[in-house]
């Protein structure tokens, strides 16, 4: 059997990365089969090797998240020889003679070794539980400092708007800048899916999900859509590029450039629907203003506190019921906006959010 | 030695359990078949609860992701129909715990006659909900994508809602009782023609369960009229257009409306949000003397939101309450055909002191589709 | 002790049993008989299985070059789902407790019949109602795209006949129901005289697992389904987003059942396994209550685990790290059960024909599937394996590798007693090792192009995967010669196979002291309550050639019994 991949990609890093970076540039959104640079390999021929099962670490976590697997991979191994050479063992040496039907007598319970083989798996079990969680928790939970991306999936494409308000159809990163995509979808379930950073997230219309990672060596790298969203499933997919530096990805990449950037879509829409109860000056009035909340934990007048992130700005858009802060209401005076504003105009409205709380930032 | 032929073995049984002939001929003993059917419904019974669940775990995380959506959806239903029709329940339950001591009993009329009320209490139930759910269509109260509150009620178009005032939805919901009342009637007379005593009897107690049904409706409709001016809908720029109220416009005690429930809601209500609202007892006395049309914000009160005001997604709460009374009700049936499966059995004297199984279990079931009337009642009518 | 005559009516071979007793279509259609019935499942669930895996083999017709155009993307996505769908609710749900447990539980339990037998037809033709509507979908011309778990809002968005299918398998979700609670109330009221729960064979504790688990989790798929349902014709707003709905609600639903129904399908496998392990060691399995207890154990265990198929989906971190947490205490039950077969296998009198072939391929695969599971519960790993070909390989490992090869190596074991003639050992080892060796290629590959990053129901895929997808095709083709083999094998077997004696493999499980095949009552006598683990309690009789109950046999003729040793 040919474990070994076909012979086109079996080549060095170096000499096939740049061409495939300008394959990158001809990917159209359809059909196009996207190369990835995370699997041109070295030493791929041999099982036992971590290279064998994965693409290239590309991202800050893939180191551990593919020394668990390994982890796990040997101690399978391990009990699975140990299971099926004693089975095999037995079938041979114990295998039924000619006319002695029934065996000698031997015991048919032990409760010390019944104990003892439930026991040493659970140790085992919980050391890879702990692993994982461990790693899990670094692949959860973003760093401050991280690039916003928005992402936008729909049957079957990817559009990509960066903090700029600039946008492309293919995710473009700089090496070993961390960065926090915030993902809607227009339609139905997609999710986001790059082998190379082990990184995967469903997108849920109606609510907003996110992904973090810190890309760390630089390639092109496929992103593929991982749930199953209709006929072109297969076809939703495009590359992610990750640069070597910042003016490396200004000056190569294909933008499409904004009309507006989202902040002013979103001060627009504030002054046409909001600003009649919202104030941006610090002052409370009808709404509590607006300029500081960004990321802040409010109080609610049942007593607990909401994080101001995305999710609370869209319930807070949308079910102005959902989150009443303390010193409004009892009921909110607020409508709801469902309908009118949709996730996209919400967009538009946290971009302006996170401006302003900047703006007090700088002012102060 | 156990070589015995299987049937011998049996012997000592057969003379606890001398008539056999419901005892189906894989069980050894009629305990046997007994303790194998009653466990058989209790899982039953609990496939049924959990079948319930899904609603029920919808029901309970919409409330929790969106109490304002409830709290704002219902004042739309009403409690004192809701609350009749828990009596009407209730009392089916005792009767038919009556029906199955009867039945254990082997005083098999008096069984009959327990189930036959159980069954009217059944259809009652059924007619009041058909009036409940025909004036909700009416006013557009309606599952989510179909939502579109208008509080006016369409004029009837058919002949008999015409005739009696009331909405098309209840003359359709009529239709199918109506043809099974007839059915029952003729079928009652021919067999009474053709000498069959007991199916006469079975025939003519059809008809009565079904003729449960339009006391409901009857019921159902005197209720409304009576209470939806309690509730709150007495202006009468509002009444003037609810053709499902017989006596709408007639009511004199709408005046001793106290607004008892009013205030409970003030609180919550978000409707116009407005100051019209702090007048709004002054608004009410006056909109009583039937000045037509007044029309504006200020004619919404607690119970009659302005519909701009709701939350879309107030459908919401009715998509689950159509889904949950409606699967309620599908059981209701399903329980009237088991009854008078019974009723059949009754008459033809089945039970007895040793044999009343199937009376016990589909006593359990009945009592099961009560419970989850109890449950659905308060979840749905009494939110506070 | 009886005379020879006797032994010969109650042992020997029958003049008249189930299937001659009575004759004609209708004796069939509406028969009560759960062993009747239960032939008419296992050929329901063949037809679905054959059908199933035709999809199969399309698709992976398809897949054998990257940008292959046998198919549209369309009918590719169909092909996928209609397989999915009607292996899991049409073949593998039913398979082992509604064919195989019919006929052979209420024997294990001495009993004429299953508690409520109209019931038990009822449930066979709900299935075959629910298969039909299932297929409806196809004869609609509509098709089916959503893939086997009706995901919304895409369900509620496509065209396709999603209605025809989810009402098919709300159907067949009340079939398993009614198959689930005969066997619960069967076990708990119909066993034989001072047949304690501890002297039940295994393969009865795994289908009362299996039950409960029928009875408490169907219900929700169903109540999910009609919403669904409703969701998709009224738009009530409960799953669909664009009216305010919530869609995850319905994963949460979907696999509340679904991954229970995982358990629906592995538990009376490994039930299986036991019996034929210890029948076929001719040792006493190894620790008896581990085994049992270990089934309820992962029948319970699985209600808790159903958000490990959400990790990806966005539900809160603590709830993700719970589920997670409990999905690992699942491998335990698991893992002993092969460590109580093994030590079973330990000094045994190991006979290695056609149904201890499949029981050995069992314990491989299942072994395979069962730690490959270890990758997917681990969080961190599982973000990268997720919705991916290593997820395909995982559940086949345990859906084929496992329930599939359990289930012919039932049938291979009790096909004896079924129609009183024995098949052809030779050509059932190798179609045994046709699927053995077909089905690794098949879905070891897998593993890797899954490790790599091929998600999965993807129509066409990067060049680098083809050779992994090519091994995979190949190995279908061969997986499906195999079990065209067993087919073969078997039937001709039913029709014209040698003469078989009433228990020719010497096990000491009731429905073995019935006649092959058994009387229309089960048994002619009421049978001699033995340990079904107790190998020495059935003694050989040279007159019927068979094995017998050593109460029944000449004392002359009988070999002292070998006590066990008891530490």
């Amino acid at each position: 059997m040919n474990w070994q991949l076909p012979l086109m990609l079996a080549q060095t890093d170096s000499s096939r990365l740049e061409e495939l970076r300008e394959r990158t540039e001809a990917i159209s959104m359809q059909g196009t089969t996207v190369p990835d640079s995370s699997l041109v390999r070295e030493g791929t021929s041999n099982p036992f090797a971590t290279e064998y099962w994965f693409p290239t670490q590309a991202s800050s976590f893939a180191g551990e998240v593919d020394f668990l697997y390994m982890a796990v991979f040997w101690i399978s191994l391990i009990f699975f020889v140990a299971i099926v050479g004693s089975m095999v063992y037995f079938c041979v040496k114990y295998r039924r003679k000619d006319g002695v039907i029934a065996p000698e007598p031997s015991s048919s319970h032990n409760t010390a070794i019944e104990i003892l083989w439930s026991v040493l798996p659970s140790i085992i079990l919980v050391w890879i539980f702990y692993v994982g969680a461990e790693t899990w928790f670094e692949m959860r939970i973003p760093k401050e400092n991280a690039e916003e991306i928005q992402v936008t999936a729909k049957q079957f494409g990817w559009l990509f708007t960066y903090e700029d308000g600039d946008q492309t159809n293919e995710l473009h990163l700089v090496r070993d800048k961390p960065v926090r995509l915030i993902m809607q979808s227009e339609d139905v379930l997609h999710s986001f899916f790059v082998a190379a950073f082990r990184q995967k997230m469903d997108i849920v219309p109606g609510r907003y999900t996110y992904a973090y990672f810190e890309p760390i060596k630089d390639g092109v790298y496929r992103l593929s859509c991982n749930e199953y969203c209709g006929t072109g499933h297969s076809k939703m997919k495009t590359a992610c590029i990750v640069h070597t530096s910042e003016e490396d990805r200004k000056n190569n990449t294909k933008w499409i450039e904004a009309e507006k950037t989202p902040f002013e879509n979103g001060q627009r829409i504030y002054q046409i629907h909001c600003s009649g109860c919202h104030k941006v000056d610090g002052q409370p009035a009808t709404g509590p203003a607006l300029n500081l909340i960004w990321g802040k934990n409010e109080r609610m007048i049942d007593g607990t506190t909401e994080l101001v992130d995305e999710d609370y700005v869209l319930d807070s858009i949308w079910y102005p019921e959902k989150h009443i802060v303390e010193g409004y209401g009892p009921v909110s005076k607020m409508n709801s906006f469902k309908g009118i504003l949709d996730q996209k105009d919400v967009d538009y409205v946290i971009a302006y959010l996170k401006e302003l709380k900047d703006q007090s930032g700088d002012a102060k | 030695m156990a070589v015995a032929d299987s049937h011998d073995t049996h012997d000592d049984h057969h003379d606890l359990y001398d008539h056999g002939e419901f005892i189906a001929h894989h069980f050894d003993s009629a305990e046997q078949q007994f303790d194998s059917g009653k466990l058989g419904i209790w899982l039953f019974l609990v496939t049924e609860i959990l079948f319930f669940s899904g609603l029920f775990v919808a029901y309970t995380l919409y409330r929790t992701n969106h109490p304002e959506v409830f709290e704002q959806a219902h004042v739309f239903l009403n409690k004192y129909l809701g609350g009749l029709n828990t009596i009407v329940l209730l009392f089916s339950s005792l009767t038919m715990a009556l029906g199955v001591r009867a039945a254990q009993l082997g005083r098999n009329k008096n069984c009959s006659i327990y189930i036959l009320i159980t069954m009217v209490c059944a259809t009652m139930f059924l007619g009041v909900k058909a009036v409940e759910y025909s004036h909700k269509w009416d006013m557009g109260i309606l599952v989510r994508s179909a939502f579109n509150l208008t509080y006016t009620h369409p004029t009837p178009t058919t002949e008999i809602g015409k005739a009696l005032h009331i909405s098309d939805y209840l003359v359709y919901l009529c239709v199918v009782p109506a043809l099974l009342l007839a059915g029952f009637l003729v079928a009652s007379v021919i067999s009474k023609l053709i000498d069959k005593g007991t199916l006469a009897k079975f025939m003519i107690a059809m008809a009565i369960t079904v003729s449960g049904y339009f006391l409901g409706v009857c019921i159902g409709i005197i209720f409304m009229n009576a209470t939806e001016g309690e509730t709150g809908s007495t202006h009468a720029s509002v009444i003037a257009e609810q053709p499902l109220m017989l006596m709408a416009s007639t009511q004199d005690d709408h005046a001793e409306d106290d607004h008892d429930d009013g205030h409970d809601h003030d609180d919550h209500d978000k409707a116009a949000a407005d100051s019209n609202h702090e007048g709004e007892h002054a608004d009410h006395e006056e909109h009583f003397g039937a000045h037509p049309a007044d029309g504006g914000e200020a004619s919404f009160d607690a119970h009659h939101p302005d519909p701009s005001t709701l939350s879309r997604d107030v459908g919401i709460f009715f998509s689950i309450y159509y889904c949950m009374t409606g699967l309620h009700a599908i059981h209701i049936i399903a329980g009237i055909i088991a009854l008078a499966w019974l009723y059949w059995r009754s008459l033809l004297g089945h039970w007895r002191t040793d044999y009343f199984g199937p009376v016990d279990y589909v006593g359990l079931y009945w009592h099961l589709v009560d419970l989850i009337w109890i449950y659905l009642f308060p979840l749905l009518y009494l939110i506070d | 002790m009886v005379d020879a005559s006797t032994r010969q009516k109650l042992f020997g071979t029958p003049e008249t049993n189930f299937l001659n007793c009575s004759k004609g279509w209708k004796s069939w259609a509406f028969t009560l008989d759960h062993k009747r019935i239960g032939i008419m499942y296992l050929i329901g669930v063949t037809v679905a299985l054959f059908l199933a895996g035709v999809f199969a083999l399309v698709l992976r017709s398809h897949l054998f070059t990257f940008d292959s155009k046998m198919l549209s993307d369309d009918m590719y996505n169909q092909m996928f789902t209609l397989h999915g769908a009607v292996m899991v609710f049409s073949f593998i749900i039913p398979s082992i407790p509604a064919a195989l447990g019919n006929i052979v539980l209420p024997m294990m339990l001495g009993a004429k019949d299953v508690a409520f037998p109209r019931m038990n037809l009822a449930s066979f033709y709900l299935w075959i109602i629910g298969t039909g509507c299932l297929l409806a979908a196809i004869l609609s011309g509509k098709g089916l795209d959503t893939g086997w778990t009706f995901y919304t809002p895409y369900s509620i968005d496509t065209n396709t006949g999603v209605i025809y299918a989810t009402f098919g398998a709300f159907i067949l979700g009340f079939s398993s129901i009614f198959t689930g609670l005969n066997f619960l109330v069967t076990v708990n009221t119909m066993r034989a005289k001072n047949q304690g729960w501890f002297k039940l064979p295994l393969f009865v504790w795994s289908l009362y697992a299996t039950a409960i688990i029928q009875v408490l989790a169907t219900p929700v798929l169903g109540i999910t389904l009609l919403m669904l349902i409703a969701e998709k014709t009224l738009h009530i707003g409960i799953f669909d987003p664009k009216y305010g709905g919530d869609p995850v609600l319905f994963q949460h639903f979907f696999w509340f059942y679904s991954h229970p129904a995982v358990y629906i399908m592995i538990l009376p496998a490994m039930g299986v396994i036991s019996e034929l392990i210890s029948v076929y060691s001719q040792k006493r399995i190894f620790g008896y209550s581990f085994i049992a207890f270990s089934s309820v154990a992962i029948a319970l265990l699985g209600f808790l685990v159903w958000g490990h198929h959400m990790f990806t989906s966005g539900q809160s971190l603590v709830v993700t790290l719970i589920f997670s947490a409990i999905t690992f205490t699942v491998a335990i039950p698991s893992a002993v059960k092969v460590f109580n077969w093994l030590a079973t296998l330990y000094k045994g009198s190991i006979l290695l024909n056609t149904p201890m072939c499949y029981a050995l391929s069992f314990i491989f695969l299942f072994g395979i599937g069962g730690l490959t599971g270890l990758f997917l519960g681990a969080l961190s790993t599982d973000i990268h394996l997720h919705d991916t070909y290593f997820v395909v390989a995982h559940f086949h490992f345990v859906m084929v590798g496992g329930t599939l090869t359990a289930l012919l190596g039932g049938v291979f074991h009790w096909w004896p007693k079924i129609w009183g003639r024995m098949y052809n050992d030779f050509l059932g080892r190798v179609g045994c090792f046709l699927v053995f060796s077909g089905f690794n290629l098949t879905f070891f590959p897998q593993f890797v192009m899954g490790s790599r990053g091929m998600p999965r129901r993807y129509a066409s895929y990067d060049p680098e995967f083809q050779i992994f997808h090519q091994l995979s095709t190949v190995g279908a083709f061969v997986l499906g010669l195999g079990i065209l083999l067993s087919f073969v094998v078997l039937v001709y077997s039913a029709l014209r196979g040698p003469r078989c004696s009433s228990n020719p493999f010497r096990a000491a499980s009731l429905e073995w002291q019935s006649s092959s095949p058994p009387d229309f009552h089960n048994f002619i006598h009421t049978p001699v309550l033995t340990d079904p683990y107790d190998f020495e309690s059935q003694v050989y009789d040279e007159e019927l050639d068979t094995y017998i109950p050593r109460e029944f046999a000449n004392p002359a003729k009988v070999a002292p019994r070998k006590e066990p040793v008891h530490n």
